[in-house]
């Protein structure tokens, strides 16, 4: 035999595992008269069966569970991943999506049999509704994007129905990616509004750009550099001047909690991620939830249908007046709902508040602590995340954010958002979230401290990192010159 | 409850360094004029047990597929999901994980991944999958948009049998992009291919057609694709995947495009959401693709690795010239379908869906044989059917829960606001077989029809 | 790194003149600062290009830019090599990475690009 060596935990597809006569899961038996398939099919009978994989149950497991070892979720490690809050996700909310009332239920069941998840999505609709300070909420949203999309339909036929049609949204240079992808794909032309010197928007320049062409501006408050926009009320103003309308991208809300309100800063709409503020959890990717908070001038217009809570005490279901129809199938992300409901009723008011104060705080309390070794664009007071620039190290040592944030892997924590927002160089966006032990963000501090230093002295120690991860650096080039998007059986 | 394990002194400490004397000092960043000066108006806090004992409260009002025995479908089914998928999909280090943006740490959803868009390959005989998005009806919308942009024609034809909320969803966003739509009814329960040929022209960029419509009659796709691809336009088809071990690969019968609701697919039912929404399409039409996707690639030390690719037709690179706006996918879902096909290996996948359609038969015969139901065409069907009872199609569905049955879809409630012109909903209720269902179930469900 | 025999342009094209034709592609500093290089996307022979407008992408894995045209004209080839081998537009940029040949249409546009030395200065202020 040759010397001992562990396999790889990932690299193996479940394809190549297993032998092609094993089987896991049977159907049971037909219980009723045999049937002719072609025939019942009218023909359209599959010639080759799909080549799946052939495994037992065994090997599935393992195979997952190998490839979970080489994943990092929240419940892994530190995650100050900025603008996405990686929040602790509580178990309570888990168990309670698995109930049989909302697991098994059937969207088009009678809705006297379906009271009790209709008056679960009332009451998370209302409790948005006052975090938010809106008077209407749609759930439907089945993300951010999704919810952006949804408010600019809105806003679309608010301007159609006035006979005002509009072409030009304005964004801030700040925005994420999602905020001009959703103005083209709503058909309107994105302008792009410069930041001032401390980050906020450049109120000169939004006023020279607004005229009765504009249909809305997008921002994002707290802004992706962290920061409050000071000037909210002139610019929510401005836009109304204008006859525009103010969305607010809630990716910031975990800032904000029972302090201040979207609805009260004069913005007419506001997506909120669930999978954000609300503490569902991110699923590697999705699923997560997006509903839509409006004013009462567009309530009329939101995407149906609405849960609605009757004079009787009773739920049901309801389309606004002058919807814009449907943005998906069915109601919204349910199983994500029940978890932001559960999360919502467990902290109730006070402990929403709580979540941002803490939040903020730790925000501000790494801000101090990493001042010095890396650069700080904007040396304000932040909210519940902030972003540095290690331009610096750059220039003085050859070592990018991509290095330090490999470098950060090494160590077992999870790197923050970089290169984002575009407008700082070598930009380093550090949310800790309130659900992070003091002890936790010292460490990271110390091993952030320790990294400036590892790059003015080893800096190819960095451009190396990093070096105790299931895998390495990879061909990302390789990856779309010669794209390999699927396994084949006969490859 | 609170998750924030940070304690009053270690506040104090952190203040200190922040140099503010309290926490309210910290928020005097935003301005006066905007400041909440009450608590939120919402219930207090709860302890796990008083919350949990809250939450089973509202589930306990709320029937579901273990309280009552069900027929209904209509893109929401009751699939067995095998306790291997459920065992997968709650694994931490996948639910807690977000998107794998740092491939070195996050190889398990990478090659979960891969490995669902190569299942998703086999199963509807396209090239490429995505890595997912939101549910079926988006995909759909995705497809269309994705038709448009590339054969830079601005109408698209979709069959009224495709499910009433999918057109509905589509309808929504062609206002917004501008994207022309034609609907071409049914005749018979199948897509018109008279009208459809009618439709067509020059200023088509797909025909969007179902091979399990919204009545579960399997339509010809073949003729379809056909005859799109005549006028020059492209084939998009819907499925349902957990079929396709019976019905032959849309990919073999023409289709360009194929995009499916995937919540058959190991997911729970969940009142309608989240769901899959699976996309696939041919190789050509990669870089117009919306949405993720994963590739196969090597590290540093040539040890194989996954890495999220082609990420220049994404909104966070091309911004307003993105492919699309979608910046996640249902990667948990996708994860659930990748463990449920493994589970079920293509074997079982045609043994699932040969059960289905066999008893499927076996309940429409049956309920045909009560006399108070009679049937709306003669069409080939899989796993659902369309038959119109002798009265109200709402009270009937009413008065089987009484029974211990969710006894199918009324057609008018679910079509109401997008009627297919091809057929009169009246009456009409759709019942879904799965796997789940024995013969003493739908026995017991002719006895009740009986005895109303 | 800016040969003496071509021109260039704002967008940091270069253009190579020879009678009523020139070939088209991007300077060092350009596919510098792109990087790697894993897709180019150019138009079809036959198809028209205006001088100032795009005539095509260029793709790094993480950033996309446009190709901008510096000359008015009909396409009379291209370089379809770079298809399999992007990677060339890195290795060669004035050579083998050229990306495509017009037939000119007004030769006085040549007078509005930069000689290498006008290039090399305009670039060194933009780093």
């Amino acid at each position: 035999m040759s010397q001992p060596t562990a396999q790889p935990l990932t690299g193996r597809l479940i394809f190549e595992k297993g032998t092609r006569e094993s089987r896991c899961i049977e159907p049971p038996a037909l219980d009723v008269p045999e049937i002719d398939l072609a025939e019942a099919l009218d023909g359209a009978v599959r010639a080759e069966p799909p080549a799946l994989a052939a495994v037992t149950e065994v090997d599935i497991a393992r195979h997952y569970e190998h490839l979970a070892s080489a994943n990092f979720g929240v419940d892994t490690g530190f995650y100050p991943l900025g603008s996405c809050t990686m929040k602790y996700n509580a178990k309570v909310a888990e168990q309670a999506c698995r109930l049989p009332g909302f697991a098994g239920a059937h969207p088009y069941q009678p809705e006297e049999t379906a009271q009790g998840v209709l008056e679960l999505m009332a009451g998370l609709a209302d409790a948005l509704a006052e975090v938010a300070g809106f008077p209407a909420v749609t759930l439907a949203p089945a993300a951010g994007a999704h919810g952006e999309l949804t408010a600019l339909m809105c806003f679309r036929a608010y301007h159609a129905a006035n006979g005002d049609p509009r072409r030009r949204v304005i964004i801030p240079d700040s925005a994420h990616g999602t905020n001009p992808a959703t103005v083209a794909m709503c058909g309107y032309e994105v302008t792009t509004v410069p930041s001032d010197a401390r980050g906020g928007v450049d109120m000169d320049a939004l006023r020279a750009t607004l005229d009765t062409d504009v249909a809305a501006l997008m921002l994002t408050n707290p802004n992706t550099l962290g920061l409050f926009d000071e000037n909210i009320l002139a610019i929510t103003e401005a836009v109304h001047a204008v006859g525009a309308l103010a969305y607010c991208d809630g990716a910031n809300l975990n800032a904000i909690l029972g302090k201040s309100r979207p609805g009260d800063m004069g913005f007419d709409a506001l997506h909120i991620n669930l999978h954000k503020t609300f503490g569902t959890p991110h699923g590697g990717g999705g699923p997560g939830a997006g509903p839509v908070c409006v004013t009462d001038a567009l309530a009329p217009y939101l995407p149906g249908p609405l849960v609605e809570r009757r004079d009787d005490g009773t739920f049901g279901l309801t389309w606004p007046e002058r919807s814009i129809g449907r943005v998906r199938s069915f109601l919204g992300n349910v199983g994500v709902l029940v978890r932001a409901y559960a999360y919502i009723r467990a902290l109730g008011g006070d402990g929403l508040a709580a979540v941002s104060e803490q939040a903020v705080l730790s925000a501000n309390y790494l801000k101090e602590r990493l001042r010095g070794a890396y650069e700080l664009p904007y040396d304000r007071t932040c909210m519940h995340e902030f972003v540095l620039s290690g331009r610096r190290l750059r220039k003085e040592h050859g070592v990018r954010t991509l290095d330090v944030a490999k470098r950060l892997l090494d160590y077992g924590i999870h790197p923050p958002t970089v290169y984002f927002p575009l407008i700082v160089e070598e930009a380093i966006m550090i949310e800790p979230t309130e659900t992070e032990g003091l002890e936790t963000l010292d460490r990271f501090a110390e091993v952030m401290l320790r990294i400036a230093e590892e790059a003015a002295e080893n800096p190819d120690l960095l451009h190396e990192a990093p070096l105790t991860t299931p895998v390495r650096r990879l061909d990302e080039a390789r990856a779309v010159k010669q794209p390999d998007l699927a396994w084949r059986p006969d490859a | 409850m609170r998750f924030s394990p940070i304690s009053c002194e270690q506040r104090e400490q952190m203040l200190d360094v922040v140099g503010a004397r309290s926490v309210d000092d910290v928020f005097s960043v935003i301005p006066d004029e905007v400041r909440l000066r009450r608590p939120l108006d919402l219930p207090g806090g709860m302890s796990e047990v008083e919350l949990v004992a809250h939450l089973e409260e509202l589930a306990a009002r709320t029937a579901h597929a273990g309280s009552l025995v069900s027929f209904a479908g209509a893109g929401c089914y009751d699939h067995h999901v095998p306790a291997i998928v459920d065992a997968v999909v709650s694994k931490p280090s996948f639910f807690t994980a977000y998107t794998p943006y740092q491939p070195e740490v996050s190889q398990g959803t990478l090659q979960a991944i891969y490995e669902y868009q190569s299942m998703i390959c086999q199963l509807t005989g396209m090239d490429v999958s995505n890595a997912s998005l939101y549910d079926g009806a988006t995909a759909l919308v995705e497809a269309a948009l994705m038709a448009t942009r590339a054969t830079k024609r601005g109408r698209v034809i979709v069959s009224a049998g495709i499910h009433p909320e999918w057109r509905e969803t589509l309808a929504t966003y062609a206002v917004a992009t501008g994207a022309e739509l034609s609907e071409c009814p049914t005749a018979d329960g199948r897509t018109d291919l008279g009208r459809l040929a009618a439709l067509l022209a020059d200023d088509v960029a797909a025909v969007c057609v179902a091979q399990v419509n919204v009545y579960g009659v399997v339509e010809d796709v073949a003729a379809v694709a056909e005859v799109a691809h005549e006028a020059g336009a492209l084939a998009i088809a819907v499925t349902d995947p957990v079929l396709l071990g019976v019905l032959e690969a849309p990919g073999a019968l023409g289709a360009d495009v194929v995009v499916a609701e995937g919540q058959s697919l190991g997911s729970a039912q969940s009142f309608g959401g989240p769901g899959l929404g699976i996309f696939a399409c041919r190789d050509r039409f990669v870089r117009q693709m919306p949405g993720r996707v994963v590739g196969r690639t090597a590290d540093v030390d040539g040890r194989v690795g996954f890495v999220l690719t082609m990420a220049t037709r994404e909104q966070h690179i091309r911004r307003e010239k993105a492919t699309s706006n979608i910046c996640s996918n249902h990667a948990l879902n996708a994860l659930a379908a990748g463990a449920y096909l493994n589970a079920v290996g293509s074997a079982g996948l045609r043994g699932i869906g040969s059960l289905c359609v066999a008893r499927a038969h076996y309940l429409r015969d049956a309920l045909i044989g009560t006399g108070r139901f009679s049937a709306p065409w003669d069409a080939p069907f899989a796993r659902e059917f369309a038959l119109r009872f002798d009265g109200d199609a709402e009270e009937f569905v009413r008065a089987m829960v009484d029974h211990g049955f969710l006894a199918g879809v009324p057609l008018e409630r679910i079509a109401a606001r997008r009627p297919d012109p091809g057929v009169d909903a009246s009456g009409v209720v759709l019942f879904a077989v799965t796997e789940k269902r024995t013969r003493a179930q739908m026995d017991r469900l002719v006895e009740a029809v009986m005895s109303l | 790194m800016y040969p003496k025999d071509l021109k260039y342009d704002k967008e940091h094209e270069w253009v190579k003149v020879e009678g009523d034709v020139v070939t088209i592609g991007i300077s060092h500093f350009a596919q510098d600062q792109l990087g790697e290089v894993v897709y180019v996307d150019l138009p079809s022979v036959g198809d028209a290009v205006t001088a100032g407008e795009t005539f095509g992408e260029i793709e790094s894995v993480k950033s996309v830019s446009e190709l901008f045209s510096p000359v008015t004209g009909e396409i009379i080839e291209v370089n379809d090599g770079l298809s399999d081998a992007p990677e060339v537009v890195n290795e060669d940029p004035y050579g083998d990475g050229w990306m495509i040949k017009v037939s000119l249409g007004d030769t006085a546009e040549l007078d509005e690009l930069m000689a290498a030395e006008e290039y090399e200065a305009f670039v060194s202020e933009e780093a």
